[in-house]
């Protein structure tokens, strides 16, 4: 156990590529937490997909002692936390769990929208935030510019920030000088009873679910019985460590302390995060406020493609749902695709992350359909429902009116982008609530509704901008609208996984849109085909794919017969990989591309 | 046509003077060939063949490459002669050579005759001057158009073989090249659409963008249209997806694969199809051409790969080669009896006393066709 005065706990707030792994592993190395050999970038990323992406999706934490210019020895616990902000409920319950942060931002790129919603959230926590100005070796490095950017922007003293290069090494020590001066250390009386915030859980198939806390009174020991406050469930202690990142068993945690515990847990569904954790001999009087629990706000079909592998996506769903208890499923039956799975989402990025996991992880091939997000439906009875799947549309006549949720999303970007970010988002039915300036970029918010923003919204602004804005949201509620359900027709048979909600103004186009993107995804038939987008029985658009013309082989003599029926294998198995509706194949990536729009 | 399926010889010959950039054959440019092992080497796997097929009488053989005109004619003579005293030859035996029509091969040909070749199937490929350089041939038209003239002179059956759907070729200029052709053919031409194969100079352009002009699919679908018109009006209908031939001219050798027949393949690379006590077998040879004389000589086979074909295997492939013919397929052989339907009523196929034939509407579409009958 720890005097609390030598305890600092902190996190690192900064833009995706803005450097935090880098600074991470920089602090690691520097204080030799972790012996050089066992280096690599990334140290705190442990699924692959997020060292391919370079983001952060689980938080994670690490324990770092370092022996200050004042002679004495600290511990400091960084817990690195994703910037995405499908993940923001990671952060902020994160941010609960520290008392300090290091704000990185890029010394030639500036502060980023990402930034700003994550170094609210550490002012929110009460935090003391020290700014770090990150890439100062670059030559496109503004640091005069950037801290001017970060006092008007964000509102606090950039005079005293650090500038270093996570990259060469440089200002590193500085840093965890700066932790140690300029954080403040945690409080908590250990002769208490036992107080601990739980900040995260996950699964690990070694050990079985594993528990991050904070202590912030008294003190655990192994072996102890303990309480969750909210489930009201008891455990008995059987590990207890510190990660270094790796785990390193510890005997007992004081306060101002972060280590994790295992419990005969079964699964992360029995933990619940922002839960308080006491002794069930000794409990304390008041249990900590607690987190809103995070709730799915995308949904989609997950299909097998070969249909004999949907016992195999149920066991990889359930076992993805032992560690990500925010990603919900359904079991869901399509006319044309079978049966599948109705999944929920905290955005776009963990529908794809997931998606990714379930098809690399688990091997399964999918088809995704049309991600939705909830909408409101209020019958004429008074009743409301909700509609998570454009299939599910109730009969119109007894539809009062819909509603759909809407996000306040903040864009910062570069004075001459900012007329093609304006019309990005009036053409997605945005409506402007703030635009002002800070230096060379503009800061413009707008009101929008959340389907607009889903599928694409983020490649296209990255498009139109050349990657130079940043874009952040929040939720904001439900709004009434002109909202309609499209079908999509191919070759006069519905295909239920491809229609969707949309405002009845922009329906026209974005029908046709879907019929031409349609018309280049599906192969030309033997036949030709038509594709029409409709509302109820009123045909709003229509392509005709042309049927194939030639496609044969122009020699085949007596060495072919072998290569001809290796291709013919190989169609066998790309045949698994087309969905058949009606007499048309449809290949599984048509699904998904056919919503990716243009313009 | 005589629908016994047969039995014949496929000798394989890997060399070539310069190496075709649309070519992905198991072709090769070498500068010295020591033409006697190679002789011996021929002749010893025709004779270790016919310890296993001894009894059957011969049909055809075939001499293909590479370029086989390149070939000695003592060797071509050998060949033939240990094939005859292997096999029970028939009495009107097929024997083919693939000739290049430079002057120096067509210079060769009386001695081919002389060995026992009756049949010659030259590699023409453009009646156009640029598209043969385009298409890496080392001869002219002029050349091509002798070549084939002195062939017809000394061998009683002579074909030829165009490449269309070339670059920056049109309908026009396609039209005007067949027509020449027809009236140069003596019975048999091949007519292949250009196609871009992968790990040839042609791919490895066409996977970098550069290889530029190739017809689009309807102006390729045109072609062939047009193709099947105009022999067709010439008395030399396809009777095979890009083999066109009047009655009684049809290439019995190639027949023997499209039927499902029997053939034994030597040389480098060569594939045979034999109906052993033990079922149909597929057989394969070493692909190098010196690996597979090394294995010939110090192993006594150059034999790579012996497969026995599954029942399933076999009524698969009777029908990815069979349905290329004009003749069609036995019905027996097909058991998707949906997509038979389906073909049917879209005009592509059609069935007519227990075979299965292409309509003139199908047969541009026969691999999506196969893949509907066979996926």
């Amino acid at each position: 156990m720890t005097d609390l005065a030598r305890i600092r706990n902190f996190s690192i707030v900064a833009h995706i590529d803005h450097g935090k792994s880098t600074l991470a592993d920089r602090l690691i190395q520097l204080t030799g937490t972790v012996a050089e050999r066992d280096m690599k970038a990334q140290m705190l990323d442990s699924m692959d997909i997020e060292r391919e992406r370079g983001i952060t999706i689980k938080a994670n934490t690490v324990r770092i002692e370092y022996p200050a210019k004042d002679g004495q020895t600290y511990i400091l616990n960084l817990i690195d936390t994703p910037g995405h902000v499908d993940f923001a409920y990671e952060v902020s319950r994160s941010m609960r769990a520290v008392e300090g942060s290091l704000l990185v931002v890029d010394a030639s790129q500036g502060v980023e929208a990402q930034t700003l919603a994550n170094v609210y959230q550490a002012i929110d926590a009460n935090h003391e935030i020290v700014p770090v100005l990150n890439k100062i070796d670059l030559p496109a490095a503004e640091p005069a510019r950037v801290k001017e950017q970060i006092e008007d922007v964000i509102g606090i003293d950039a005079s005293q920030a650090l500038e270093i290069s996570a990259k060469t090494g440089l200002g590193i020590p500085e840093v965890l000088e700066a932790i140690v001066t300029r954080l403040p250390a945690p409080k908590g009386d250990r002769d208490a009873p036992l107080k601990a915030m739980l900040v995260d859980s996950w699964y690990d198939s070694y050990l079985g679910v594993v528990v991050m806390i904070r202590i912030i009174d008294g003190v655990v020991r192994k072996g102890d019985m303990i309480k969750m406050m909210q489930t009201g469930a008891r455990y008995g202690i059987d590990k207890l460590a510190v990660l270094k990142p790796q785990m390193v068993d510890i005997k007992e945690l004081g306060p101002g302390e972060i280590g994790i515990f295992t419990a005969s847990i079964k699964q992360v569904r029995d933990t619940r995060v922002g839960d308080t954790i006491t002794h069930e001999k000794r409990p304390c009087a008041k249990a900590l406020p607690g987190f809103k629990p995070s709730i799915p706000v995308v949904f989609c079909g997950l299909f097998p493609v070969d249909a004999n592998d949907f016992d195999d996506l149920r066991d990889a769903i359930e076992k993805l749902q032992l560690n990500d208890a925010s990603f919900t499923a359904e079991m869901e039956t399509s006319a044309a695709l079978g049966f599948g799975f109705r999944c929920g989402f905290l955005g776009l990025l963990h529908l794809e992350v997931i998606r990714d996991r379930l098809e690399r992880e688990y091997d399964i091939d999918l088809i995704t359909t049309a991600p939705s997000v909830v909408y409101h439906i209020h019958m004429k009875d008074g009743t409301m429902r909700e509609l998570h799947n454009p299939a599910d549309m109730p009969d119109l006549t007894y539809v009062e009116r819909i509603e759909e949720p809407r996000i306040k999303a903040t864009i910062l970007v570069p004075d001459e982008y900012l007329g093609a970010v304006l019309k990005l988002c009036e053409d997605r039915r945005g409506i402007q609530m703030d635009l002002t300036y800070a230096g060379q970029r503009a800061m413009v918010v707008y009101d929008l509704p959340l389907n607009e923003v889903v599928f694409d919204f983020y490649d296209r602004l990255k498009s139109v901008t050349k990657g130079y804005a940043s874009f952040d949201y929040q939720m904001q509620g439900y709004r009434e609208d002109k909202l309609v359900k499209m079908s999509i027709l191919v070759n006069d048979e519905p295909v239920d996984a491809l229609s969707m909600m949309v405002h009845r103004d922009r329906a026209d186009a974005r029908g046709r849109a879907m019929c031409e993107k349609l018309k280049e995804l599906i192969p030309r038939h033997m036949f030709k085909i038509p594709i029409q987008a409709a509302i109820g029985g009123k045909v709003i658009a229509r392509e005709t794919l042309s049927a194939l013309r030639k496609d044969v082989t122009a020699k085949c003599y007596g060495g072919d017969a072998t290569r001809k029926k290796k291709l013919l294998e190989k169609q066998k198995a790309g045949k698994k990989k087309m969905r058949q509706f009606g007499k048309v194949e449809i290949p599984q990536e048509a699904f998904i591309n056919a919503l990716k729009m243009d313009s | 046509m005589d629908e016994r399926p047969g039995f014949g010889l496929y000798v394989h010959w890997p060399f070539c003077q310069s190496k075709c950039p649309y070519c992905d054959f198991n072709s090769h440019v070498s500068a010295s060939v020591d033409h006697v092992a190679w002789r011996e080497a021929l002749a010893s796997e025709i004779r270790r063949s016919a310890a296993e097929t001894g009894s059957r009488v011969i049909d055809t053989i075939f001499f293909g490459g590479g370029t086989p005109s390149l070939m000695p004619p003592e060797t071509v003579g050998a060949v033939i002669e240990a094939a005859r005293s292997s096999w029970t030859a028939s009495n009107d035996m097929e024997i083919t050579l693939e000739a290049n029509p430079t002057s120096v091969e067509a210079g060769r040909f009386q001695a081919y005759a002389d060995a026992g070749v009756n049949r010659v199937s030259v590699g023409v490929q453009s009646l156009v001057e640029d598209d043969l350089r385009a298409l890496g041939r080392l001869h002219s038209v002029e050349e091509a158009r002798a070549a084939v003239a002195t062939a017809q002179q000394i061998f009683p059956r002579v074909s030829f073989d165009l490449i269309y759907a070339r670059q920056n070729q049109t309908l026009e200029s396609w039209r005007n090249e067949l027509a020449q052709a027809l009236s140069m053919s003596s019975g048999h031409l091949s007519l292949y659409q250009l196609t871009i194969e992968p790990s040839t100079a042609f791919g490895d352009r066409f996977s970098k963008g550069s290889l530029r002009g190739l017809p689009d699919e309807d102006l390729g679908a045109d072609m062939f249209d047009l193709t099947q018109d105009m022999t067709e009006a010439a008395g030399l209908p396809a009777y095979e997806t890009s083999n066109h031939a009047s009655l009684g001219h049809e290439a019995r050798h190639n027949l023997i694969y499209w039927r499902s027949g029997e053939w034994v393949g030597v040389g480098p690379g060569a594939h045979g199809r034999l109906s052993l006590p033990e079922g149909r077998t597929a057989t394969e040879t070493h692909l190098a051409p010196l690996k597979w004389l090394a294995a010939v000589r110090d192993e006594g086979s150059g034999e790579s790969l012996r497969i026995q074909l599954s029942p399933e295997d076999v009524r698969e492939e009777a029908v990815l080669m069979g349905l290329r013919l004009g003749e069609g397929v036995s019905l027996d052989g097909l058991k998707n009896v949906k997509a038979i339907n389906e073909l049917t009523e879209l005009g592509l196929i059609e069935v007519a006393s227990d075979r299965v034939r292409l309509t003139r509407k199908g047969k541009p579409l026969l691999n999506a066709i196969l893949r509907q009958l066979l996926t």
